[in-house]
């Protein structure tokens, strides 16, 4: 098929997928919090707040679309645009699966193999600083600019141990190439532990993971280290000037940062889309399981309904669920639908992990979350790195 | 195509540096300078210097003016205010200007030793690899030497950061 015409279509999917994730991680979100802190979450908008995302895109698109009189007008235009447009950029070298064949083409599930996709994707994230930092200095207002000088101020800092992180994962993989990581990660140790980068010989890079995870929450500007828009201190920090569709861009530009810091510990780290243990001991059967299971709870619960409506609404999940896992039964979909399944079902875990963490932990004061950052991620990760280095210069070549 | 690309970030890359001059506002010219790293970027790449246009936007586009809009911000610089240009400078500034881009054109075009024109996608040595191996063979002294520089740089910032301190 046509080049141009096959990556077209690939980013129309690819678009289609990230923007309803994203809004659906809301969702999500709101519903862990809340049954975190013995709550509902939101249940009124549709069967079990399932519409909730909609009524809330519907909500931030009809807002009126005010800008206050003191800004910097083109810079506070500019902002949203390059936080949302940079964060959704990064999907372009994301691997999501192997080279697969659909309908007789040939092609892999990934937008497109750079040589340099782990740099290309540091370029993105050092310039995604500027979205927060241009949005606080462009309000003119003082609670904006403290917020967006906090904001800088963390993503400098833990851009560092990150980067630094990476190198010693990118030393056991010896390649930049998000999709050559993949490949360097497939296969078991001993037939069962499989090749993960925080498995691999001769220095497992657990270190290295842990501190990549803590440093993407700082680069998302999430709890614990939300400082950029502590409520308390700076009323929303550096959107507080924001409203309507230019909100929802910083909002979106969050979420897709955090989809994206998920991905990559996931392709960096856990192997991306390879399965956790070989299709010899039935790894290929554990979706099925998982999605039947779903299906077999809802259809219990909605035979056994708490509240009328669960009657009508839980069966069809039910239904939906055992579609979900008829599908992998199906030989030729399988190829296709198991990596991806296991590239989401990590992903999911380690955003999951975000949320936790956000029903959690409470937030840091600035001065420990500096030097948190200088004093102990930097040396961990500088040691890490040595080690590491040393290590494979003795054993691997 | 390449050289439609090369065009395009050619003069982005050009209208930035003239706006990095002409604005009275510290950030708008910050912004303009980001311009042109970023399209300088793109240039490299066209090059075929993937590595180099990648450390290119990460160091200078990312953390470099990150820090530079950073120090603008947290010092709060308001816009400059124009002062009367000096006499000299109203009647010799351009013809000085043309009298060095004069200059240059002719140094180019007549004593630098002739060379074929850049072709886009003939240089293909410039992946990670290759960058990496000629800097740890070839050119490791300029390499440590560097790394020692920036050392005594760092360590010159917290002796005078330390004195502010007493």
């Amino acid at each position: 098929m046509n080049f141009l015409l096959l990556s077209l279509l690939k980013a129309a999917v690819v678009a289609v997928a990230i923007l309803t994730t994203l809004a659906y991680l809301q969702w999500i979100e709101r519903k862990v919090i809340a049954h975190i802190q013995l709550r509902l979450g939101p249940s009124r908008v549709g069967p079990h707040g399932l519409l909730q995302p909609v009524a809330d895109v519907i909500k931030l698109l009809t807002k009126e679309d005010f800008s206050p009189p003191q800004v910097n007008r083109l810079v506070y235009l500019l902002a949203p645009f390059l936080a949302v447009s940079l964060a959704l950029t990064t999907y372009a070298v994301i691997p999501f699966g192997p080279e697969v064949e659909v309908l007789g083409v040939r092609t892999t599930l990934q937008l497109t193999d750079l040589n340099i996709g782990l740099l290309f994707l540091l370029a993105i994230s050092s310039m995604s600083v500027y979205g927060v930092a241009l949005a606080g200095w462009s309000s003119n207002n003082k609670y904006a600019l403290l917020g967006g000088l906090r904001s800088s101020a963390q993503m400098i800092s833990y851009e560092l141990p990150m980067a630094i992180a990476l190198a010693s994962a990118l030393l056991v993989s010896n390649t930049l190439s998000l999709r050559e990581l993949v490949e360097a990660q497939q296969g078991y140790h001993f037939g069962f532990l499989p090749r993960w980068n925080i498995f691999q010989t001769p220095v497992p890079q657990i270190l290295s993971f842990l501190i990549f995870l803590i440093c993407a929450f700082a680069e998302t500007n999430r709890v614990p280290f939300d400082l950029p828009e502590a409520e308390n201190e700076l009323v929303a920090g550096f959107h507080t000037e924001y409203s309507s569709l230019k909100f929802a861009s910083f909002f979106m530009a969050e979420y897709a940062n955090m989809i994206t810091g998920c991905a990559v510990a996931t392709t960096l780290f856990l192997g991306g889309w390879t399965a956790p243990f070989p299709e010899g001991l039935g790894s290929g059967y554990i979706p099925v399981v998982v999605f039947a299971g779903a299906a077999g709870l809802a259809m219990y619960h909605g035979l056994h309904p708490a509240r009328a409506r669960d009657r009508l609404t839980l069966p069809a999940v039910a239904v939906v669920f055992a579609g979900i896992a008829g599908l992998f039964l199906v030989p030729a979909a399988q190829p296709i639908l198991r990596p991806l399944f296991w590239f989401v079902a990590k992903t999911g875990f380690l955003l999951f992990t975000f949320i936790w963490v956000r029903g959690t932990l409470p937030r840091f004061r600035y001065d420990q979350l500096m030097r948190f950052a200088w004093k102990l991620l930097f040396p961990v990760a500088m040691l890490n790195l040595l080690v590491t280095g040393y290590l494979v210069a003795v054993f691997a070549h | 195509m390449a050289v439609a690309l090369f065009l395009v970030f050619a003069v982005i890359a050009v209208a930035c540096a003239v706006n990095l001059v002409l604005q009275t506002h510290p950030i708008a010219s910050a912004i303009s300078l980001i311009g042109v790293m970023g399209s300088l970027g793109v240039l490299y790449l066209l090059l075929g210097g993937p590595f180099i246009a990648a450390v290119q936007v990460i160091v200078y586009a990312g953390a470099i003016m990150v820090l530079f809009t950073f120090v603008i911000m947290l010092l709060n610089a308001g816009a400059e205010k124009k002062t009367g240009r000096s006499q000299a400078a109203r009647f010799l500034g351009v013809p000085l200007l043309v009298i060095l881009l004069g200059l240059l054109s002719f140094v180019i075009q007549n004593l630098l030793p002739p060379t074929e024109t850049v072709k886009f996608g003939q240089f293909t040595e410039g992946s990670p690899g290759d960058v990496g191996r000629v800097l740890f063979t070839r050119y490791l002294l300029p390499f440590e030497v560097t790394s020692v520089l920036i050392l005594v740089a760092i360590l010159g910032a917290i002796v005078l950061a330390r004195k502010e301190l007493d």
